[in-house]
């Protein structure tokens, strides 16, 4: 890279100017002329089969353009949705899904008719017309009964409730560390079912021009590619004749990657009904069907040694994996194989399995699967520590992967590119005080207080992601990425990135790389995204914490290749050889005489004119893809402290530290919000937030953002950030992902802490959320 | 049966015939094309559709656009003078206080009327004084950096303004 002005830098977003004013284009400030409004006809009941379906009266209603139901859709959408194969080998059982159930449904919330009127009111009005008859069926709502032979299957026509079975590394593998063990802990680890909640629910917007055969669609969105891909796809389109466009994107968290019933349905209506069709979800719809997150248990069980050696782990995950797979649900188990954190183990045992149920899929939320191994690994290891009375701190620093070991390959083979663990624990505990809070925890012990300290050393592993690993879980598409970098005649620069931002602040981020690398101005630079008439052919998408070190990556290559071509160019105009010119500062000169210089804009404007070196086509721009040879390996220490009120129950968190180490940082500013952000998002996992269904109906109990609840303001106590900086060695940019880090690391550390805080009480364990209500019961049995 | 209904917007007179269910959020996005005024949730929880109306925060989920009438209501479309943008904007913008930029409407509109109330807030009167509303990225840390140095903006202390800083040569 030749200057480094910008990278590193606290650069203010360029996006924010549009957004703080109300100029920001979410997908709900789309409408087309004649646009007719969908509404739809939902399941009442988690599982039953549909007796019938009666519209007449809908059909009357005003307003109503068309009534449709399951049977209406035939020959218009083909197949079901994509399942994802991802990481487990051996599917038992994956159920057809159709974006509009016909004879069963299998979750509430499940869509059976589709209404269309001119205006929202009207086709509210008219879906509460049509009448539905179901036949009840026993719902199948919890994970250990639903594996039980004779259980109620959440589907009538499948063979049982196992969607996959899967053993990673057998026991037997881990036998002989549980012989020589001075210690077993064994514990089960519940992870609640979460809904995202982004605050900008889903939308989609549709266009069919029938006389041209083409569709627009415009939609929220993490993906707008993959989208394409399977919309054309379900429709019988080519990808040539969808354009989907995925606006300012109002939060994701995971809940926009996957395609979802209404993505297929809307467009169909706009071609069945020659209208714009255009359909808003609203924050019940939301919580009710977008996808939801973790809804998993683990059985764990550590060995170790007396002086706190970690030996061997087993562990079995159970998931919930709702009504039907999703898109990319299969993920999930990633857990089993970041189940070791960052310790040395002799051997890690692990098996997933996958469990139907009536409840709405799981699939990725913020850190999918990596939030859980840490949790898991981090609870273990203080139980470990509690058993033997160590102190946290000191079974973590023995257990250790030491900065000398890295790249270290771990117990699946995967190869950790990086890490100084001890670092980041030492500079958390200064900052929180470690030894102060140990002491003021001994004296308010005495005065029969509960406060708790709780650490989470966390690694990740993100930026997906090398081919090798990620195509065959993908359905053959690996997970690299695209940019287009475009020079106009005078020099102004245009971006293409296959990546989607959805509040990470992309057009700022990767616009100082490019400014740098180009070494021109900021806003010379445009940063562009979100529609796939523009840019490279495909592009793979946000999440994953992959958009800067695989989309950052591709981009900086791109660049690359423009600068070799002006170098080319450059070298002709000076008359001299190509390997004596220079790039620096934006300009090309040649080797020693400073004075010959073209700044790069000049360099542009005659790429584009007439005498250029033999064989040089005119124009200055680039494609590149990048395939990362690794995954990249972000890791941190957090201190949580909490003190527990002996009468209510309620878990206050007085302090929070989190030293974070992502490789190198672009824009300061921006990693730390993402900090702050899935931070939160955990404590809000470890505290309050929780999808409850009723067990036995299957109705959803957290239905709205009264049940539900996200934290506000009120809740959330100031956050104290500090890093290190370990480079990556997977890329050029040293950079490593930073999205999902915050909610990595963070629930185990308010748990760690309020286990903590309950330990003189013999509480070992708490589980999710950790609600007053639960607190307090917990604690009224314990002091009986 | 539909109701005439007269408001003052952002400075401007706007009449319309509407349905009397229709919700304010909705006129004011739907009828009046004003779309920076978001809507979050169905329950009145987010806030993210927080607009002034004759100077008081107001969720214009929870009133219906009839009950409007003859008011005066400022969206966040009304908060920038021109290019000049509200101290709270700026200072949204300076420290980082938005992400996805979907509550931040409502937040800025919430902000403002706080800080009308209460120009010097302490940390604890900002956190209770914005709990009606929600945001899911940002973790509120920057939006309550946001509101401190909005307020001591407005309270006479020289404006930090953010440009975008350029680069190279």
């Amino acid at each position: 890279m030749a200057v480094t002005q910008l990278v590193g830098a606290k650069i203010h977003r360029r996006e924010d100017p549009r957004l703080i004013t109300g100029h920001g284009h979410y997908i709900d400030d789309f409408t087309r002329q004649g646009t007719a409004y969908a509404a739809f006809v939902r399941s009442p009941v988690a599982h039953a089969l549909v007796k019938s379906i009666d519209i007449t009266e809908a059909t009357k209603a005003p307003g109503v353009v068309a009534v449709y139901t399951a049977r209406d859709f035939k020959g218009q959408l083909a197949g079901t949705h994509p399942a994802a194969p991802a990481f487990v080998a051996e599917k038992k059982y994956v159920p057809e899904r159709f974006p509009i159930a016909e004879t069963e449904v299998t979750y509430q919330g499940e869509i059976v008719a589709a209404v269309l009127a001119e205006t929202k009111g009207q086709a509210a009005d008219a879906a509460n017309m049509i009448q539905v008859e179901y036949d009840e069926l026993p719902a199948v709502m919890d994970l250990e009964k639903a594996l039980a032979k004779g259980s109620p299957k959440a589907h009538e026509s499948g063979p049982d409730n196992v969607c996959w079975d899967f053993t990673y590394t057998p026991l037997d593998l881990t036998e002989a560390a549980f012989k020589e063990a001075d210690v077993v802990v064994k514990q089960r680890i519940l992870q609640n079912r979460l809904a995202p909640v982004p605050m900008e629910p889903r939308g989609v917007l549709a266009e069919y021009e029938g006389f041209d055969k083409k569709l627009t669609m415009w939609l929220s969105s993490q993906n707008p590619h993959f989208i394409r891909l399977f919309v054309s796809g379900a429709l019988g389109l080519k990808e040539s004749q969808v354009r989907v466009i995925s606006p300012d994107v109002g939060g994701g968290f995971g809940s926009k990657i996957s395609p979802y019933p209404e993505d297929y349905l809307v467009p169909a209506l706009s071609r069945m009904t020659a209208r714009p069709v255009k359909w808003i979800e609203t924050r019940t719809e939301s919580i009710q069907n977008a996808t939801h997150g973790r809804g998993q248990f683990y059985d764990c069980e550590v060995a170790a040694k007396k002086d706190g050696t970690l030996l061997a782990m087993r562990v079995v995950q159970y998931v919930d994996v709702g009504a039907y797979h999703g898109t990319f649900g299969a993920f999930q188990p990633v857990a089993c194989l970041m189940a070791g954190g960052g310790y040395k183990w002799k051997g890690i045992s692990a098996r997933t399995v996958g469990v139907l149920t009536n409840r709405v899929p799981t699939d990725p939320y913020r850190g999918a699967g990596r939030p859980e191994a840490t949790h898991l690994v981090e609870r273990m290891v203080d139980l470990v520590a509690l058993e033997l009375k160590m102190d946290p701190v000191d079974i973590r620093k023995k257990n250790f992967i030491q900065p000398e070991d890295f790249p270290f390959t771990q117990n699946f083979g995967l190869v950790v590119d990086s890490g100084d663990y001890e670092k980041s624990l030492d500079k958390a505990l200064e900052l929180a005080g470690y030894a102060e809070l140990r002491k003021r925890q001994a004296d308010l012990r005495k005065q029969g207080r509960y406060f708790g300290i709780g650490l989470s050393t966390w690694i990740e592993l993100c930026g997906f992601g090398p081919s090798a690993a990620t195509a065959p879980a993908t359905g053959g598409i690996a997970l690299v990425e695209s940019a287009q970098v475009r020079v106009t005649p005078t020099g102004a620069v245009i971006v293409y990135t296959g990546t989607h931002s959805h509040g990470q602040g992309h057009e700022t981020t990767f616009s100082q790389i490019v400014a740098d690398q180009l070494g021109v101005p900021l806003d010379s630079v445009e940063l562009r995204h979100g529609d796939t008439a523009e840019g490279t052919s495909f592009g793979y998408g946000t999440y994953g914490s992959r958009s800067l070190a695989v989309g950052g990556v591709a981009i900086s290559k791109a660049v690359g290749k423009v600068i070799d071509k002006g170098k080319k160019l450059a070298a002709h105009i000076f008359e001299a050889a190509e390997e004596d010119v220079v790039f620096e500062h934006g300009n090309y000169h040649v080797k020693g005489s400073p004075d010959k210089s073209k700044a790069f804009g000049e360099v542009a404007f005659a790429s584009y004119g007439m005498g250029l070196p033999e064989g040089m086509e005119q124009g200055l721009e680039a494609v590149a893809y990048f395939d990362p040879p690794n995954l990249v390996w972000p890791f941190g220490a957090h201190v949580a402290v909490v003190e527990i009120d002996a009468e209510t129950g309620t878990a206050k968190l007085e302090k929070y530290i989190a030293v974070d180490d992502c490789g190198n940082i672009i824009n300061p500013m921006i990693v730390d919000g993402q900090i702050h952000g899935g931070v939160v998002q955990a404590i809000a996992q470890a505290l309050y937030e929780e999808v409850v269904y009723d067990e036995s109906s299957g109705q959803l109990k957290t239905g709205t953002m009264i049940d539900y609840l996200i934290p506000s303001m009120g809740e959330i106590p100031p956050l104290i950030l500090d890093k290190t900086i370990t480079p990556s060695p997977t890329n050029d940019l040293g950079v490593k992902g930073i999205g999902e880090a915050g909610t990595i690391a963070a629930s185990i550390a308010v748990i760690n802490a309020v286990c903590d805080a309950l330990s003189p009480l013999g509480i070992k364990h708490v589980d999710m959320p950790a609600t007053p209500d639960k607190l307090w019961h917990m604690m009224k049995e314990a002091r009986k | 049966m539909k109701h005439k209904v007269a408001v003052t917007v952002n400075g401007r007179k706007h009449e319309h015939e509407v349905e009397p269910r229709l919700l304010l959020v909705h006129y004011l996005r739907d009828v009046v094309g004003l779309t920076g005024t978001h809507i979050g949730c169905d329950t009145s929880q987010c806030g993210a559709c927080t607009i002034h109306v004759d100077g008081k925060a107001v969720k214009s989920c929870t009133m219906f656009a009839v009950q409007a009438d003859g008011r005066s209501l400022t969206t966040i479309e009304g908060m920038a003078n021109g290019d000049e943008l509200h101290p709270i904007q700026q200072a949204f913008w300076d420290e980082h206080g938005l992400q996805c930029g979907y509550c931040t409407p409502g937040f800025i509109m919430a902000a403002a009327y706080l800080l009308e109330q209460n120009p010097n807030p302490t940390e604890d009167e900002i956190r209770r004084g914005l709990e009606g509303n929600l945001c899911r990225c940002t973790g509120y840390v920057n939006i309550v950096k946001a509101v401190q140095s909005a307020a001591k903006t407005m309270s006479g202390a020289p404006a930090r303004k953010t440009q975008v800083v350029a680069g190279g040569n």
